[in-house]
């Protein structure tokens, strides 16, 4: 099969992604000394951080009294006790300094009255344990993922990181079960690209591409969780997928959480400010999981507005327009866009939208990514930070404006780590040639695919499938189901068609290649959805309403060959980092 | 009048024509250009027949639909679908913007969808920006700043105002492909894109390499290629004004 021209290349570490978390890695590896390169499908400013809107979490303190205990006990609760406290303890201890650093290399963050860091409530961001809000979301306006993309992307260029621009990564190279470097496409020229590298860290963000309705650019596809996959490595807790409470009903666009932080508030077709019964103490700043809830449920009960009865209202038409210019400019932008609505006048129709995963390759706190054989185990030469990451911080459940704040911490973890692993200019192994020619069979049976299904259809059937069968509310049978039907637009493969044959800017393929690392996480999303027999968090199952401590304290792995997968679970890190901070044990979540 | 002729290769020729299989009564035409670099073949206008009833409102929406049910080859970036990333700017109609934020109603007859204007075409509607990127690279788009402590830099509210305008700068480079100046100098002008970047490190008050940067773009090609045509903040589709940007620099140097 090496009809392909491979061209070698041979880095200290590469990095397998060009957004928050990929950046601030490839920064801290050149910082080091480290020959880097950078590796991503898009130019680094077209990442999907670029939409994070409302803020990056840290107890600095700037509005109020803060502490970075009170920071993970809001994170250890909105992960519904699914999280590693070690890690969640390293991300809030580490988050202020992490914040003060982005300041630093040049992010445009609103500022107070003082001229220190604007920071806006956020859900589930709480004072002293669960006491009243606190001010703890440092923003710019409603730009704020956007403002540190791009930020990000000018010290990488300051460090004089290599950048290898509209590369597509098609596999890891492996060698003894452990990560020697990955094969790219370049698609400026339809060259095959092999990079060899002591540690390769994968920074690829989230899978949400494989729900019809998400928030999620049409390239996150979890790319990197699928070469793990491929890798045989196991992803952890695919069931907890995100929905965002306000998404822009009918198109997907994500509204702010940072709106509710700054007072908006939502009703139902009565005009009810309904959270005020879902969630008394919080009301609108309760956790996601449970506001996404709380609005199916209303929709459920006949409660919805418009002709379907299928979404509510977001309300934000009482605030002074100045408020909204200075701090929200960004979300009136798309409600007028997207939904026709001048928020100034006009509530938005928002209904809960597939917008995060909360699982992805397994890792320690130190963004070792972590296999299971007997206990734990690191696996050597791979690293995995940021969304395509489950550390796991954010457990069942992530809070918001915590995903802008472990990009950046465990970026700088990654990147720390390496330089403690690696030293620059130490020698490569041979790797062996039939981890080549595996990638590139695959890739060559792909491109010629003379079937008769379209990828655009297998696409959609199964985004039409997680949608309906593994949505805000599970059952027993919508998810047995879904373990079926799954695996339908997998089988599909069988006779796909891909029509454009050519290697330079070939989308048709890239698509399918996207396609086919998707179907795998949601093979395995359905599967470990199928088997947690709880509600936790993000995953709720309408058979077994509770928490399930006893049996479920535990995260799931789930392995991936072809479509079989093999579950399995790990113990969830009882213990703290240091005597910093005492464990906090699982308590009843209410808000 | 000069007679200017186009190298034979370069002559945009008939393309293929779908027809519409769905029998809708809502029919509008797509026209599309089309240049694959594999092939020894000039670049070609193709025509779709798209189905408007079944048909979100956005020009995205529209060649997703293409690419989707009529023709998987076609070749565009695109990703988050709602104009921040910036892959998805391409002319539309004659007027560049982003695919994602323009509407389809907006525009009258037929569409005519081309790459961005005066760029190497890679394939099809992807266009070759690495010229520009560059140039961005070139005016060092990060903080200069002596302190090394571990406290925040005190910035305030009004000099922070000072950057919107700025920051929100997506990059799509809408601006830099309608400035004539850019076609004609695009190798030494800096461009409407990169100098409204200039601009935003410049004016922070964070910065401590105010006087540097300026002596850096006072050049007679980098600047002053402007001619205040205005074609940038007419194409800007996220309503940024880098002719501002640009006189604002030029103001300075002249009071400095």
């Amino acid at each position: 099969m090496s009809a392909y021209k491979i061209i070698d290349h041979e880095y200290d570490v590469v990095v397998l992604g060009a957004g928050g978390s990929g950046l601030r890695a490839a920064v801290g590896l050149s910082e080091a000394g480290l020959k880097t390169a950078c590796v991503s499908k898009v130019f680094p400013t077209r990442s999907h951080t670029s939409a994070a809107q409302g803020g990056i979490s840290a107890a600095l303190g700037n509005m109020g009294e803060d502490d970075w205990r009170w920071h993970m006990y809001d994170t250890v609760k909105g992960a519904d006790w699914l999280g590693d406290q070690d890690s969640i303890e390293y991300l809030c201890k580490e988050a202020p300094a992490a914040v003060l650093e982005l300041e630093k290399y040049g992010v445009p963050f609103s500022r107070t009255e003082e001229g220190k860091i604007y920071q806006r409530p956020f859900g589930g961001m709480t004072k002293n344990y669960g006491n009243e809000t606190v001010q703890r979301t440092c923003a710019a306006a409603d730009r704020t993922g956007h403002a540190i993309l791009h930020t990000l992307y000018g010290q990488a260029l300051k460090h004089n990181t290599e950048f290898f621009i509209e590369y597509f990564a098609l596999d890891l190279i492996m060698k003894d079960g452990a990560c020697k470097g990955i094969i790219a496409w370049n698609l400026n020229d339809g060259t095959i690209h092999r990079f060899r590298s002591h540690t390769t860290i994968i920074a690829t963000g989230g899978y949400g591409k494989v729900y019809y309705s998400a928030t999620s650019a049409h390239t996150c596809t979890g790319d990197g969780n699928a070469m793990a996959l491929r890798a045989g490595l196991p992803l952890q807790d695919m069931e907890f997928v995100q929905f965002h409470p306000t998404g822009i009903y009918g198109h997907g666009t994500l509204i702010s959480e940072g709106v509710r932080g700054e007072g908006g508030y939502l009703v139902n077709s009565k005009g009810e400010r309904f959270m005020e019964r879902y969630a008394p103490k919080a009301k609108d700043l309760a956790s996601r999981d449970v506001v996404s809830r709380s609005i199916a449920v209303e929709i459920n009960e006949g409660r919805g507005i418009g002709k379907e009865q299928d979404h509510v209202h977001l309300h934000i038409d009482h605030l002074d327009p100045k408020v909204i210019d200075e701090r929200l400019p960004g979300i009136s932008e798309a409600s007028k866009l997207f939904a026709n609505v001048d928020v100034t006048k006009e509530p938005i129709p928002v209904v809960p939208t597939v917008h995060y995963n909360m699982g992805g390759i397994p890792t320690n706190y130190k963004a070792e990514v972590l296999t299971l054989n007997g206990s734990e185990k690191t696996v050597p030469g791979l690293m995995a930070i940021g969304e395509a990451a489950c550390v796991s911080v954010h457990g069942a459940n992530r809070l918001g404006s915590n995903s802008l704040i472990d990009l950046v911490v465990f970026g700088r973890a990654a990147a720390k780590r390496a330089a403690e692993l690696v030293k620059p200019g130490m020698k490569h192994e041979e790797i062996d040639k039939n981890e080549t020619e595996r990638c590139l069979d695959r890739f060559d049976k792909l491109r010629n695919s003379e079937g008769s299904n379209p990828t655009s259809e297998l696409r959609l059937s199964m985004q039409k499938t997680m949608q309906s069968k593994c949505a805000v509310f599970r059952t027993e049978k919508t998810l047995k189901e879904g373990v079926d039907e799954i695996r339908k637009p997998y089988d599909g493969m069988d006779s796909l068609s891909v029509k454009d044959k050519s290697l330079i800017f070939n989308t048709d393929l890239v698509e399918t290649l996207e396609f086919d690392n998707l179907i795998r996480q949601a093979i395995t999303t359905m599967d470990s959805a199928y088997h947690r027999k709880e509600s936790r968090g993000a995953h709720a199952r309408e058979d077994f309403p509770k928490r399930d401590d006893e049996n479920y304290m535990q995260h799931t792995l789930s392995w991936c060959n072809g479509s079989k997968t093999k579950i399995n679970y790990r113990p969830v890190h009882r213990s703290t980092l240091t005597n910093d901070v005492q464990y906090f044990p699982p308590q009843e979540r209410v808000y | 009048m000069v007679q200017l002729n186009l190298p034979a290769n370069s002559k945009v020729e008939k393309g293929q024509y779908y027809k519409d299989k769905t029998g809708s009564k809502n029919i509008r035409k797509i026209n599309i250009y089309r240049w694959d670099p594999s092939k020894n073949e000039n670049p070609r206008l193709d025509t779709y027949e798209v189905d408007m009833d079944n048909c979100s409102s956005k020009v995205l929406d529209v060649l997703n639909k293409i690419k989707n049910e009529i023709d998987p080859s076609i070749a565009y970036r695109r990703s988050c679908a709602h104009g921040v990333c910036g892959s998805c700017a391409m002319n539309m109609n004659g007027k560049n913007g982003l695919a994602c934020t323009k509407s389809h109603s907006e525009l009258d007859g037929d569409i005519d969808i081309y790459p961005l204007p005066h760029l190497k075409v890679l394939k099809d509607l992807i266009g070759d920006l690495s010229t520009l990127y560059k140039q961005y690279e070139s005016v060092e788009p990060w903080l200069k700043t002596s302190k090394v402590n571990d406290k925040e830099n005190i910035q305030s509210k009004d000099d922070r105002a000072k950057l919107d305008g700025l920051y929100e700068c997506i990059m799509c480079a809408c601006c830099s492909t309608s400035c004539p100046s850019y076609w004609w100098n695009g190798e030494k002008y800096l461009g409407p894109a990169v100098l409204l970047q200039a601009y935003r490190w410049i004016i922070d008050s964070r910065d401590e390499d105010r006087k540097e940067r300026l002596k850096k773009v006072a050049d007679e090609l980098k600047l002053y290629r402007c001619h205040t045509i205005l074609n940038c903040t007419n194409a800007c589709p996220k309503g940024l004004n880098p002719a501002k940007a640009i006189a604002e620099i030029k103001k300075m140097l002249a009071t400095a």
